[in-house]
């Protein structure tokens, strides 16, 4: 007998940066909301207090912030022709969890999308011909323009304090800043943070290559601030520890620094924590959700009903969310049909390493997530992808989150793994190396996509969200063509020695490896409801009370971090549910 | 909501192991003050009883990590810097026993590109093969565990098992290789409290500043060393 608790105007699921912000909108309309987290609640004291966060067996071993995959994780395989296997060790991506998600572990690199990037099937084809697109690939054009979002990006940033420089402001452009973004409305809240070394000579071996280096837009707060939420936080002190870790010093936004202490204060707020949702509820018809069924905190079942569902959780839990409770068609590769589980993408993520010798004091524990330079030459519009010989473009960048010894020292080439000559590669390497990367778009294909494994199933008795998904011949080349762009340019700083892991011809996506916890797809947004689960305001088409914001929505990714955009899209949507939907609940597009 | 501010079942589980530490603490303190030449490589971890491993593992973990890390004038041996002792400690917290692994079946073989798909979790991974190496070398070298054998003999096992050239019962070498150098690497450059890396001396190796975590003041300094040794989560000095 499940317990039944009052209704209320909106139940979100999931506590991270899409959570938060809706629930933020949801309440300043006067709605009362309930968030159901799945994790522990957490905040900066005590959760993130220095010296115990930054103990790196505890963060980056143990886990701690990160989703037990004990509990839930999903199944991998390479093709429909395979049989998928769980993801059973943390690895290529990884999701959050607690109150803050992904968004108290991420890094703080916090960029908007060109406004290319929108559009990118309807541009390939009107530069390069309808034919240039490969068969099989299954990109689409966002159903929403830069334009739509320029208002809710800016806004995104300033909630969050990001450090950075604009290229174009208003239509001019400005220098230090990145030339070809799409044109800006007002300055970063921040200037940009200091360069470590490695950032520093990126900027000279870009300048000398002909690129044009920028500060990597970073939620790292380069100074003191005060968002507009009336949330402070604190100057970055370069800990080295960002990506894993909770931040310990006010500096990396997060939901639980930048929006949660004014939520918790709320009244029509309330925050559960250890509540999981286990599927949403829908009424006869199958086209209205009445609310959702959770585990609460001692496993007992839990019925919260509510007029509106905001599915908030990490995007392939949101996938995995709608699959379990029937809301849309699951997608059929065979036949194309259906929408949930379509166009999975992810991100095509590749490291080149400069080693120098001991004169050269590139520190790399000196660090800061978000932080660094990148250059914008060889994504949208700027590559001729005809000539390139791929979709998509991606970035280069330099950007040192911090390292350990427990994260690991990458050696030097010939270096071996173990011994005496190993210890002497570690102590060469650890003070005298950094790294740049290349961040890739992934395009979406017909092939890769989100259902639910007949055969493995999660704590709760769920069948486990099912991934197929390998590299494409145009990822492959896309890793190739960037790997070698980044090599080439690294020569002009002279290592010692130079390391770069572009992707071989016929090389199969590895699960095992870290890359990018940037999985995207699965639910995408669109103007089509036979071919995206989403409308252009992340409103399922299937059932219009559930709204589904998160990377879910990308009908493929670009060669950005998604958060900026994420968090973007779930502002307009927050934006189209209080204009719009309060006053008319129901579809907001017509078809 | 205080409640849930209590750290979770599985932290409350790692404190309860972190409570085994007075021992190795008061070893510690007491050498950390005599550590300032540079030779002294700290305490000699001999005295640590293992509550995990048999003494026939522990003997393996000793030979194995010394291999693995051996004494040079590069830095401490694993030995040296009390990596069995961390071993032992960390195949009692959940971690090793699979607390965040997937661990449901069924197990069925995949490409290496999906990670390890057995169904054992890390302390088993190193028991079961221990055991398989063992086996390997009393049949091989006349009844002599692993422990026993030369230096060159030992070396050359270890290097079959990391090229997946050795056959063991019951699990690949491979895998069992990875996950012993995995924590081994991990008891060299651990913070002191976790029993590994006694008196700061693998990070003094490499030059790894410890929890320092405020480099406010160093970020654009280019033309000297980072100046200062590495402190750990206690606040003590190396």
């Amino acid at each position: 007998m499940a317990i039944v608790k009052p209704k209320v105007d909106a139940v979100i699921v999931g506590m991270g940066w899409t959570g938060a912000i809706m629930a933020k909108e949801l309440t300043d309309a006067g709605l009362r909301v309930v968030a159901l987290e799945r994790g522990p609640d957490r905040d900066t004291q005590p959760d993130f207090a220095y010296p115990r966060v930054v103990d790196e067996l505890e963060g980056s071993i143990h886990r701690k912030f990160l989703q037990s995959l004990a509990k839930e994780t999903v199944t991998a395989r390479h093709s429909s022709k395979d049989t998928a296997v769980p993801y059973r060790q943390m690895g290529s991506f990884k999701p959050g969890t607690g109150v803050g998600g992904a968004g108290t572990h991420w890094s703080g690199c916090h960029f908007r999308a060109l406004r290319e990037d929108f559009n990118l099937r309807s541009n390939m084809k009107q530069r390069y011909g309808a034919k240039f697109i490969p068969e099989g690939m299954t990109i689409a054009d966002f159903p929403v323009t830069y334009d739509d979002l320029e208002p809710h990006f800016d806004h995104f940033e300033y909630v969050c304090g990001t450090s950075g420089k604009a290229g174009v402001l208003n239509g001019a452009k400005i220098p230090g800043g990145n030339p070809f973004e799409a044109s800006r409305s007002r300055e970063f809240p921040l200037p940009p943070n200091r360069n470590y070394l490695g950032a520093e000579l990126f900027y000279k071996a870009a300048r000398e290559v002909g690129y044009s280096a920028y500060p990597i837009p970073a939620s790292n707060a380069s100074a003191a601030y005060v968002n507009p939420y009336g949330c402070q936080m604190g100057p970055c002190n370069f800990c080295g520890f960002c990506s894993d870790y909770g931040c310990l010093n006010y500096s990396k936004a997060s939901p639980n620094a930048s929006i949660l202490p004014v939520l918790r204060l709320r009244k029509e707020f309330e925050l559960r924590a250890h509540a999981q949702v286990l599927k949403v509820n829908l009424d006869g018809t199958r086209s209205r959700a009445t609310g959702v069924t959770y585990l609460d905190a001692d496993g007992k079942e839990t019925e919260q009903p509510a007029d509106l569902v905001l599915l908030c959780a990490f995007s392939l839990f949101n996938v995995h969310l709608m699959l379990l409770s029937g809301i849309g068609k699951p997608y059929d590769p065979v036949s194309e049909t259906g929408t949930v589980g379509r166009n999975y993408s992810y991100q095509n993520l590749n490291r080149v390493t400069l080693f120098f010798d001991d004169s050269v004091q590139a520190n790399g524990f000196i660090g800061i997530g978000g932080g660094g330079a990148t250059f914008d030459d060889l994504n949208g519009n700027q590559l001729d992808n005809a000539k390139a010989g791929f979709v998509g473009g991606g970035v280069i960048w330099a950007r040192q989150p911090g390292s350990g010894p427990i994260r690991g020292i990458s050696t030097a080439p010939g270096v071996p793994n173990w011994g005496s000559a190993w210890k002497q590669g570690v102590k060469d390497a650890f003070r005298h190396s950094f790294y740049y990367e290349v961040q890739g778009a992934c395009m979406a294909y017909r092939a890769n996509y989100l259902d639910l494994d007949p055969t493995y199933r999660d704590a709760f008795g769920r069948p486990l969200l099912r991934m197929t998904f390998d590299w494409n011949a145009n990822e492959i080349r896309a890793s190739q063509f960037l790997v070698g762009k980044a090599l080439d340019m690294c020569k002009v700083l002279n290592p010692k020695a130079l390391s770069g892991d572009a992707k071989k011809d016929g090389e199969h996506y590895n699960i095992t490896r870290y890359q990018s916890t940037h999985t995207c797809g699965g639910a995408i947004m669109g103007t089509d409801p036979k071919t995206s689960a989403l409308n252009r305001y992340l409103q399922s088409w299937d059932v219009p009370n559930v709204f589904a914001p998160g990377a879910n929505a990308f009908p493929q990714n670009n060669g950005y971090n998604p958060t900026g955009m994420v968090g973007a899209l779930t502002y307009w949507a927050a934006k189209a549910i209080r204009e719009q939907y309060i006053k008319s609940p129901g579809a907001l597009i017509h078809t | 909501m205080s409640d849930e501010k209590a750290p979770s079942p599985s932290r409350r589980q790692l404190f309860k192991s972190l409570g085994l530490v007075p021992i190795a603490a008061v070893g510690l303190a007491g050498c950390a003050r005599e550590a300032d030449k540079p030779a002294d490589l700290g305490p000699a971890p001999g005295d640590y009883k293992p509550t995990f491993f048999t003494a026939a593992e522990w003997a393996f973990i000793q030979a194995a990590c010394d291999q693995l890390i051996p004494a040079d004038n590069i830095g401490p041996s694993a030995s040296q810097a009390g990596v069995p002792e961390f071993i032992d400690r960390h195949m009692q917290t959940p971690y090793a026993s699979g607390d965040i692994w997937y661990m449901q079946g069924p197990f069925i073989e995949a490409a290496p590109q999906f990670g390890y798909q057995g169904r054992l979790p890390v302390r088993d991974i190193l028991r079961v093969g221990i055991k398989g190496i063992d086996a390997h070398c009393a049949k091989q070298f006349s009844g002599k565990s692993f422990a026993q054998l030369e230096h060159q003999d030992q070396e050359a096992l270890l290097k079959s098992a990391e090229a997946g050239k050795l056959e063991l019962e019951n699990i690949s070498a491979k895998e069992f290789f990875n996950q012993l150098l995995n924590e081994t690497r991990m008891g060299y450059f651990c913070d002191p409290k976790h029993g590994g890396n006694k008196n700061m001396s693998a990070w003094k190796m490499i030059g790894y500043p410890g929890m320092r975590a405020d480099y406010t003041n160093w970020v654009e300094v280019r033309d000297q060393p980072y100046p200062l040794p590495p402190v750990d989560l206690d606040g003590k000095r190396g």
